[in-house]
């Protein structure tokens, strides 16, 4: 029972860690915590749903077209919604993204209706497996395990080998610098969102799976990865994804004993983080010299 | 090389600049001086266009014959003008390796690229000691060089330098200055913006003093050094004295 509880928080957690992942990306390049990222998957998800069921491609094809598509979303909210800004402020632009989560939750409402869909999975939670003897796992965790892992592997590897996600980095230090050094600064910020949509998409397709699908099933796991990413240190992307397996990990031993209480943990969480350690467990900060 | 002509730039209602033209020819290690708030900085960031988009308001800029006053910045880096900002400005979380890489970042030519890393950390053997140190972690004299560093490795014709001697202590401005003459005698073209006057004019071939968004000097250096007002002002050698004995806060002095 015990190894069951861990290993179903792990994944969970993975998952919050992934969508925590997409969360910081934006945060850390632009200081702005994407508040339609939920949504923003929630749609991504739609559009693989609408594939599925009305062209009737193999999944991994609606998988892959998700993917673009949800590139493309990302990039065009960059382009459309927050390099208009006059002269941004941080609060300013954090009230935009809320802005685009409310209109993502509209046209999913009106285009596909507000009822609950099965959005159709091939790793399924029902299924075990026993990869390694004693150690149960089903299908979905399996996927959500590798799939975590590959992306951050990748991840770690662009933003340290690339030039672009080198050049990612030196944009969230130095605006006024990397312009010097003549680094396009909005490109980067379009491939920023590019990217964290891209991931956010993934891990709301995972989300998916497990729960309905519908205009709001994104808002609770949005809060969650947010928590897990707190926890970790908006700052640090492997930290995020300690937070999201830590928060998951609270959160199922906290179901298990008082089931009533399993949908605030997350957010107790946040508060005492907040209290205690503000940046995050991980977060490294520098500190500027002045 | 650089030719400016008649530029007027705004920080929205506010006039910095009323008008400004000079000359670089190739070659030259340029001064461009003055007191605080004269308009040296903004003078370089109007040729690097990290003003606003429609600034320079008025006149042109014209480098190796071609207007750059409405391109792009990276457009401008790619043209062969590299800036080297107020305060160093590294990147202060990635590597000195990686600093120096972005400063390549407009470059294609990747082998080329690593010999003049090669070449680079040889001139500077204090960066190649601490290639994996986080920059931010640098001392003001190795941040200031890296800075350096990462600005020639966009290959520049031109290096324009915004106080390299801010914060650092007489023996590093000297190794700095010696470092930029070193740069020069390489065939870079050299504008540099300093508040140490005395130091620029010890170093450049011509120099243009700047007061109020206005120049009011043009000349080479020795001359400068001779003239009355600048020795006063910013060489700090008093002349005069009033009637009753104490010095005046500021002579009399009406430029253009």
């Amino acid at each position: 029972m015990i190894e069951q509880l861990i290993t179903e928080g792990l994944a969970i957690g993975a998952c919050y860690g992934l969508f925590g992942v997409a969360v910081a990306i934006i945060y850390k390049t632009s200081d702005v915590v994407n508040f339609g990222q939920g949504e923003m998957g929630m749609i991504s998800t739609f559009v693989a749903y609408h594939i599925l069921t009305q062209y009737g491609l193999p999944f991994w094809l609606a998988f892959a077209l998700t993917l673009v598509f949800a590139v493309l979303l990302g990039m065009f909210i960059e382009f459309f919604f927050l390099r208009p800004a006059k002269d941004p402020t941080v609060l300013g632009l954090l009230i935009i993204t809320l802005g685009a989560e409310m209109l993502l939750m509209g046209l999913a409402s009106w285009k596909w209706g507000a009822e609950q869909k099965d959005f159709t999975f091939p790793l399924s939670v029902q299924k075990l497996h026993e990869p390694i003897p004693g150690l149960v796992l089903n299908e979905w965790s399996i996927g959500v395990f590798v799939l975590t892992a590959l992306i951050m592997v990748l991840l770690f590897l662009f933003f340290r080998y690339s030039n672009l996600g080198i050049a990612m980095r030196a944009t969230q230090q130095n605006q006024n610098a990397a312009k010097i050094m003549g680094i396009k600064v909005e490109r980067v910020f379009s491939f920023t969102w590019g990217l964290s949509s891209l991931i956010g998409a993934v891990a709301a397709m995972f989300f998916a799976a497990r729960s309905v699908l519908d205009p709001n099933f994104m808002m609770e796991p949005f809060m969650r990865a947010f928590a897990a990413a707190v926890l970790g240190g908006l700052t640090s992307i492997p930290g995020v994804v300690v937070g999201g397996l830590m928060l998951g990990l609270i959160e199922n031993f906290f179901g298990y004993v008082w089931p009533v209480w399993k949908p605030i943990v997350a957010f107790v969480v946040i508060i005492i983080i907040l209290t205690i350690r503000p940046s995050g467990l991980f977060a490294r900060h520098y500190v500027k010299k002045v | 090389m650089l030719t400016i002509k008649n530029i007027e730039t705004w920080y929205d209602l506010i006039r910095a600049l009323h008008g400004i033209s000079f000359e670089i020819n190739e070659g030259d290690i340029v001064a461009l001086l003055g007191s605080n708030g004269a308009g040296k900085t903004t003078t370089l960031k109007t040729i690097m266009r990290l003003l606003d988009n429609d600034q320079p308001e008025k006149g042109t800029i014209e480098f190796m014959g071609r207007r750059i006053d409405r391109l792009d910045t990276e457009e401008i880096v790619g043209l062969g003008i590299s800036y080297v900002p107020e305060g160093r400005e590294v990147f202060p979380e990635l590597s000195v390796m990686e600093n120096i890489l972005m400063g390549a970042y407009t470059r294609r030519d990747k082998k080329a690229v690593r010999q003049d890393i090669e070449s680079l950390l040889r001139q500077f053997p204090i960066l190649g000691q601490r290639r994996s140190q986080q920059a931010g972690h640098l001392s003001g004299g190795e941040q200031q060089m890296l800075a350096i560093a990462r600005a020639l490795m966009s290959r520049p014709k031109l290096l324009m330098l915004d106080e390299p001697s801010l914060g650092l202590s007489p023996l590093l401005t000297k190794e700095i200055f010696t470092i930029i003459r070193r740069i020069n005698s390489e065939g870079v073209t050299i504008l540099l913006v300093e508040q140490n006057v005395n130091m620029a004019l010890k170093y450049s071939d011509y120099a243009y003093l700047m007061e109020n968004g206005r120049i009011v000097r043009a000349d080479k250096p020795e001359v400068l050094r001779e003239d009355d007002d600048v020795k006063e002002f910013y060489l700090g050698i008093a002349t005069e004295q009033s009637v009753k004995g104490y010095k005046r806060y500021r002579r009399k002095v009406r430029f253009r």
